[in-house]
């Protein structure tokens, strides 16, 4: 007997007008013929897919998830959402050894962690680099992000008692980056919000958000983190009254987002609690709370939004507090995405494909040639310091160097 | 011999002449076929596209459930890529009576329908999108067809074996001699050529236009039409075909078809005089959306494509002038022990799905005429596109890796997906987007399948019938179709006619996205293209 589970469609996709302009704004369709493109792997694919699984095309798998066309789309259509979901319902071919290794940040980074120095020395050699592209397709172009020896959950634990202290408190997603790569952004925050009078706690365990199982093809586990996650976050909204905020972009995208529309876990009564930090600290200022800020500051910076960001509509609130600080040179670069989406510019296959993505951001970096560019995504850092050289700092950062010890 | 005698010249390019002819033809005949306008344009292309099971017959009319089993399993095997064997629901509501599912299935039975009763939970498995408040199902061998395909696949088959198609070319009187037809008089509707047709035997296959064209012979053939409309939605809701386990009435049957699915009927006795313009009326438009959402909830939240009707040719068993012994079952008269008509044979009644036993039926009568012994084939020799069961087996054989258009060819055209030409880029260049169809693939078309217009060209490949109906495809089609016949002019009037024709379907149900989608296309074709 047939039994079929593929006749419900989501994401407004009969909204579609054929307007194409998702297609036109597709940073990877002009750089990889292989791609369908949005509206022809979207709402267009659909139709198909819904008669029968066959007409799914694996050539889904170039889609960066950038969110590009859902930004462009003037009649609300989820194009990126209505790709993903076709991948996670219809892609049944397992993940590679490479794709389970970079989708899986967190139990990547616990390995590594205790012997990061060994790790860091290892991963940054030439020959390193050339064994991995060989082995497993990971570009030896790329740089891997250094661990820390110490966790940024072990930092925060420690000052547990002092934060406690501050009247406000919020809870920080800080996602596996600032655990393990770089608790640095973790410490730039609490300083930060230390100076608004606002206390920072930890979830009780937060797990990695997930994006990176989702485009690998392990939505199953991302939807066990997200159930775990969600029910961490209720404890800390619902229980104790906490605003979430997360350091990173896309990690706030797929909490707010991804959970529901691609992993169909609810959460609708925690999602208007998470917020991206930037956006948190801005409507503090707007109400009249202030930023004690060094005298004699000086920094010229271009801000990159990351496309999750733009996706949110939160790119404003990182802009404007730039804008706000005493001595910074500012710049908005133009909308570009960097062409690096969390793991795809890693793999060798899309390396050509991300840099070409990338070339007119990175261009326009060089010409405006600031300090430091500015920009609330790890993976756009890696991606435009690897291609540019330049300097890449979260806005929170910035804030944090600007403000009076 | 004269190239303008046949053997047997069969009126009407419907789904029963295209069958007849083919039969005609793998019989050894010399066969003309004649359409005023283009293959499946009457009842043929506007109807629900069920591959009927019988069920919905078995138990009013057990002999059309009979002949519907026998037919599908025959069209299962013939007639591959034009089937979805999808399999059916017949299901009972709250409101419905439970009692009469087992009268049904018991009846089924009887016709030899397989018709089993299901758990409501398994029911609700299966389909996702059925009423879930149902309180009983029977599964049964329903699935759809493609009355496009079905029909172009039987013209093909009849030209391959000697067969000559006059398509747009209506007959304009008859060529008699004292008591006999010797054939036809005719008239490019096109080019306004006039040419005389002459055989032994002429087979009058126009469905409810059948009465008019008796009447040109000289003898009264009583129709009785119904019409019947009927709703496509925009994507497919439902997989397998849902019907009311109940009396017949309107609105008890979705059908998934293709890239999308059709609620319907409603049916309505109207004036023979208004068959040629029919349309459909805001009653029936609600009428259908409200049963139809008993059906599957979610249509009541799901785009409608198009409204269109059809007429049913409905036809008096004999001479009864009262109407009131009407069947759906199949009419042959032979005019000659009818009407001491000779050379003259009506085939009419009977639906889609018995086409075939129709085309037998008429074919036999022809032959008894001509004097050719010689048995029926169709119902053991696939169509020319049908030789492999499945479109995966197709796509697979034909390309190592078939792209999503070329595994959509494949479901379209069967084998025959071999003929397209790919590799070259810009055979591969999409024309529709809403259904994936290749350059290639309406090139095939045009090479094979008697081609004139656009709206010919949708009816054998689909181009404009996705969601945009025609916005993006039809100029792109209409270039090729200039390339193809070198007029520039004629063209353009084609293209206004295709996309005034799309509108006629959008306007009964333009609201919501349909009625944004039918403004951004004007606003292409009249403020950018200036049309």
């Amino acid at each position: 007997m047939k039994l079929q589970e593929y006749t419900s469609s989501r994401h407004n996709f009969e909204e579609c007008m054929k307007c194409t302009v998702c297609t036109a704004y597709c940073p990877v369709l002009q750089a990889n013929p292989l791609y369908p493109g949005p509206k022809q792997a979207g709402p267009d694919g659909e139709r198909l897919r819904l008669k029968a699984p066959y007409f799914f095309n694996q050539a889904l798998k170039y889609c960066l998830n950038c969110k590009r066309c859902e930004v462009a789309c003037p009649s609300g259509v989820n194009v990126a959402d209505l790709i993903q979901s076709a991948r996670i319902k219809y892609d049944t071919t397992p993940p590679k050894l490479r794709d389970r290794m970079l989708a899986s940040t967190d139990f990547m980074g616990s390995l590594a962690r205790p012997v990061a120095p060994v790790v860091n020395a290892v991963t940054g050699l030439g020959v390193t680099k050339t064994v991995l592209d060989a082995t497993l397709k990971i570009d030896r172009h790329r740089e891997f992000p250094k661990y820390s020896s110490r966790s940024f959950e072990r930092w925060l634990k420690r000052r547990r008692k002092e934060q406690t202290v501050f009247p406000e408190q919020v809870a920080y997603f800080h996602g596996c980056y600032v655990n393990y790569n770089y608790p640095q952004l973790g410490k730039d925050l609490v300083k930060v919000l230390n100076a608004l009078g606002v206390g920072v706690q930890l979830l009780e365990k937060e797990k990695c958000c997930g994006i990176a199982l989702i485009t690998n093809g392990m939505s199953g586990q991302a939807r066990k983190n997200a159930n775990h996650n969600v029910a961490q976050l209720r404890q800390a909204v619902l229980d104790k009254g906490l605003k979430v905020l997360t350091t990173s972009s896309t990690c706030a995208l797929t909490i707010r987002d991804e959970y529901p529309n691609l992993l169909g876990v609810d959460n609708a009564d925690v999602r208007e609690s998470v917020l991206l930090a930037t956006r948190f600290i801005f409507e503090k200022l707007e109400k009249g709370a202030s930023l004690k800020f060094k005298s004699g500051y000086h920094r010229k910076i271009a801000y990159h939004t990351p496309c999750h960001l733009e996706r949110m509509g939160w790119g404003i609130f990182s802009e404007k507090l730039l804008q706000m600080i005493p001595g910074v040179e500012f710049t908005l670069l133009d909308s570009n995405c960097c062409g690096i989406s969390g793991t795809y510019g890693f793999k060798k296959e899309n390396y050509e494909v991300s840099q070409a993505i990338g070339e007119p951001l990175f261009a326009q970096i060089r010409s405006v040639n600031p300090e430091v560019v500015a920009c609330d995504c790890e993976t756009c850092k890696w991606q435009i310091e690897m291609s540019t050289g330049y300097t890449v700092m979260n806005p929170i950062s910035i804030l944090a160097e600007a403000i009076e010890d | 011999m004269n190239a303008n005698e046949f053997d047997v010249i069969i009126i009407g390019g419907g789904i029963t002449g295209a069958g007849t002819q083919r039969d005609c033809a793998m019989r050894g005949l010399r066969t003309l076929l004649i359409e005023r306008s283009d293959i499946a344009t009457g009842a043929t292309g506007r109807n629900h596209g069920l591959l009927h099971s019988g069920a919905r017959y078995a138990v009013n009319d057990p002999e059309s459930a009979q002949e519907c089993i026998r037919e599908n399993m025959i069209l299962r095997r013939i007639a591959s890529h034009c089937i979805d064997e999808t399999d059916g629901l017949f299901i009972t509501l709250p409101e419905d009576d439970l009692a009469y599912q087992q009268t049904f299935v018991d009846a089924c039975r009887n016709a030899g329908i397989s018709a089993e009763i299901i758990d409501p939970d398994l029911a609700r498995r299966m389909e996702p999108s059925v009423n879930p408040d149902l309180i009983g199902a029977v599964k049964v061998p329903d699935g759809s067809v493609d009355p496009f395909r079905l029909c172009a696949a039987n013209m093909l088959d009849a030209k391959m074996h000697g067969g000559q198609v006059r398509l747009h070319t209506e007959v304009t009187g008859f060529i008699k001699e004292g008591d006999t037809i010797k054939g036809v008089h005719t008239r490019n509707r096109q080019t306004g050529e006039e040419v005389d047709y002459y055989a032994p035997v002429t087979v009058n296959a126009c469905g409810i236009w059948g009465q008019h064209i008796a009447e040109m012979a000289g003898v009264k053939v009583g129709m009785f039409p119904a019409k019947g409309a009927l709703l496509i939605f925009a994507h497919r809701v439902n997989n397998l075909v849902i019907n009311r386990c109940r009396k017949p009435s309107n609105a008890d049957i979705l059908v998934p078809g293709d890239t999308v699915c059709i609620i319907g009927t409603t049916s309505t006795r109207i004036p023979f005089e208004e068959c040629d313009t029919v349309a459909v009326t805001p009653d029936e438009v609600t009428l259908l959306i409200t049963e139809g959402a008993k059906l599957a909830p979610s249509l009541s939240s799901t785009r409608i494509l198009r409204a269109y009707a059809g007429v049913r040719p409905l036809v008096s068993a004999d001479d009864d002038p009262t109407g009131r012994n009407i069947s759906r079952g199949i009419v042959c008269l032979d005019h000659e022990t009818r009407d001491g008509l000779k050379g003259f044979i009506t085939i009419t009644g009977g639906k889609l799905m018995t086409y075939r036993l129709m085309a037998e039926i008429a074919t036999d009568a022809v032959c008894r005429k001509l004097g050719v012994e010689k048995a029926c084939q169709t119902a053991d020799i696939p169509l020319p596109g049908s030789e492999e069961q499945s479109y995966e087996a197709v796509a697979q054989k034909i390309w190592e890796s078939p792209t999503t258009a070329q595994k959509a060819a494949a479901a379209r055209m069967g084998t025959r997906a071999a003929r397209i030409r790919t590799g070259d880029k810009r055979d591969d260049a999409l024309i529709c987007e809403c259904e994936e169809v290749s350059v290639g693939e309406i090139k095939a078309a045009i090479d094979r399948l008697e081609v004139s217009t656009l709206t010919d060209l949708r009816r054998r490949t689909r181009v404009g019938m996705g969601t945009c109906q025609g916005e993006f495809c039809a100029c792109r089609a209409a270039g090729l179709l200039v390339k193809a016949h070198g007029c520039v002019e004629r063209e353009r009037a084609d293209l206004e006619d295709f996309l005034q024709e799309r509108w006629k379907g959008n306007f009964p149900i333009g609201w919501g996205d349909t009625l944004r989608e039918a403004e951004y296309t004007q606003w292409v074709y009249k403020l950018v293209l200036g049309l």
